[in-house]
């Protein structure tokens, strides 16, 4: 029997979506061996997460009434105290920029494997955890054999369980060493905006890695000029400093659902993906066959861009 | 003031690649600098460049190929490099966090550095948990995932960027460990000059024993078992033909998704 104790992320009120996604993960995972599942909510207005979170597969819900927001130092003395109140087989925790920030801390405080970003989980035995390397080209699986384990889990690889439970609700009491608490949050900024906004556009042009040079953007701006449509990026383009960050589509950009979305030149990394894979039509141009936008697109090119912007600029010229 | 930071040799894989059991085959790498480290290395450099009292010291775990990678973070400033590497990490398919973490955190212990950057993740294996882990184990505090960073006497105030354009303003009591995020500055080339003197600079091989480790160190519970392409998922519709006839058909679906028309 595998207990799972699953700690759920909220910011600025709201709880967000990987909650959900480990609340199926860890029930997958506790009801494979016969266990329970717990869940953690840490800060904020945790009677109404409990309530939120009062879902199928959940069999108790432990609030921990500590600040507001996310700080990874009461997170990290929060869930090794629960750890050790729970003693539970396996830690679920989001694969998020927060997660990153606390569950290091945690696996290393009790001396636990620790595995991040899965995208896939099995429990026969031992736990076995699916994992991309190599920018997404490799697939590998990793097998603990310590018996127990802290996992980060990727966000949107799992489905957000929405059925309704009756888990019982627990307030857990923890003392806090505020000597321990070493950082503080001071405040949220929104990326500044400039006048386009690249979530409002119908059809995008987005450019990536492929286009090689800052002098080259201009071919890309011709095109988007040609078809009314506005220019948006993956991440490299922005941190090289040749488009701004509104431009910026992705999971530390904007999340994009435009009807046409043009992508040249940009391998589809999953970061890249979790911002514009709402899009209703997504057209792949880029030269390596095997790029993960193709598993995405509904049409592809395989093909030099330098070859096809310019032709296609023609084509609407 | 001493800044150490961490450097990892990645292989990146070709367009076109075998497996070899639990590798993909050697002939199919290209070995460079992780891409998030060569941003906490010009950071490092240049809170050196804005005080003469502050020393760079980069650390790799890596075999004595990655000596020509090193000499690049030495090429562009940092001041002196240590390689831990040892006979026991040839064998492991799996370095895995806590390895990791008990070897720098050795190296912390012998060289005493007020401050540690490191790159959010390797761009190899992406475990993207080692600064923060390290934090934890030799007692920092830390920042995961920093695009700004302001020193203030005991306190780095820095930003931390969050999904959805977000970023997370916070201050971070000193000594601490940042993982550095893509973007926070623009790496600069390395000058012939400064590669000239990246030949002279010392790279200082460490191995467990010099660290007072054993093989034990390397051991992990995590153990690689297998390794495979995913399968291509598209069901897209490919354009074929020359460049010219590729994008005749796509200006006609663009055309009936109501693109530009005017």
């Amino acid at each position: 029997m595998s207990d799972v104790l699953a700690i759920t992320e909220h910011r600025r009120g709201e709880l967000r979506d990987v909650s959900f996604e480990l609340v199926t993960a860890g029930s997958d995972l506790a009801s494979q061996s016969g266990g329970d599942l717990h869940l953690a909510v840490i800060g904020g207005d945790v009677d109404a997460f409990a309530e939120e979170l009062a879902l199928d597969g959940v069999d108790t819900i432990h609030t921990v009434a500590e600040g507001d927001e996310f700080n990874h130092d009461v997170y990290v003395q929060a869930v090794t105290a629960l750890y050790e109140e729970l003693d539970p087989t396996y830690v679920l925790m989001g694969n998020t920029v927060n997660g990153l920030d606390y569950a290091p801390a945690v696996a290393e405080q009790l001396d636990l494997p620790l595995v991040t970003d899965a995208v896939g989980l099995e429990n026969e035995g031992a736990l076995t955890v699916t994992r991309e390397m190599y920018a997404s080209k490799v697939e590998s699986t990793v097998e603990v054999d310590a018996g127990t384990a802290a996992v980060t889990i990727r966000p949107g690889e799992w489905d957000v369980t929405e059925a309704a439970g009756e888990p019982a609700v627990e307030a857990f009491d923890v003392e806090i060493d505020d000597s321990r608490v070493r950082s503080r949050v001071t405040g949220f900024e929104e990326v500044g905006s400039g006048d386009v906004d690249i979530a409002d556009a119908d059809v995008l042009v987005s450019v990536g890695r492929g286009i090689e040079e800052e002098e080259n953007i201009e071919l890309v701006q011709e095109l988007a000029d040609a078809l009314d449509a506005t220019l948006s990026s993956s991440r490299p383009i922005v941190d090289n400093g040749w488009l701004p960050k509104d431009r910026q589509v992705g999971q530390s950009g904007k999340v994009v659902t435009p009807k046409v979305y043009l992508a040249i030149g940009i391998s589809g990394a999953v970061q890249h993906v979790a911002g514009m894979k709402g899009a209703e039509n997504i057209i792949a141009i880029n030269t390596d066959p095997d790029a993960p936008i193709f598993d995405i697109a509904d049409y592809g090119i395989v093909g030099d861009l330098f070859d096809v912007v310019p032709e296609l600029i023609e084509q609407f010229e | 003031m001493k800044v150490l930071v961490t450097v990892k040799e990645v292989a990146e894989v070709e367009e076109d690649f075998e497996l070899d059991g639990l590798h993909v085959a050697e002939q199919f790498l290209e070995y460079d600098l992780n891409e998030w480290d060569e941003y906490a290395v010009e950071e490092a450099v240049q809170l050196a460049e804005e005080d003469d009292d502050v020393e760079v010291v980069s650390v790799t775990i890596g075999p004595e190929r990655s000596e020509e990678t090193i000499r690049m973070a030495l090429a562009k400033g940092v001041d002196r490099a240590i390689r831990v590497w040892d006979d026991a990490l040839e064998d492991v398919d799996l370095l895995d966090v806590g390895a990791k973490t008990r070897l720098l955190s050795a190296v912390v212990e012998a060289e005493e550095p007020d401050f540690v950057l490191t790159g959010v993740q390797a761009n190899d294996d992406s475990f993207g948990a080692t600064g923060v882990s390290l934090a934890s184990a030799i007692d920092f505090e830390w920042a995961a995932v920093v695009n700004d960073l302001e020193l203030e006497g005991d306190v780095a105030n820095v930003r931390r960027e969050l999904e959805g354009g977000v970023e997370e303003l916070t201050e971070v009591d000193l000594p601490a460990v940042l993982s550095i995020q893509t973007g926070i500055n623009e790496p600069r080339y390395a000058s012939l000059r400064g590669i000239r003197q990246a030949q002279s600079k010392e790279i200082k091989p460490m191995s467990l024993s010099d660290l007072g480790l054993d093989a034990s160190a390397v051991e992990s519970d995590l153990e690689l078992t297998d390794m495979y392409e995913p399968e291509t998922e598209s069901d897209a519709v490919y354009f074929e033909g020359d460049a010219g006839e590729q994008a005749a058909e796509l200006a006609t679906v663009l055309r009936e998704k109501g693109v530009g028309a005017q």
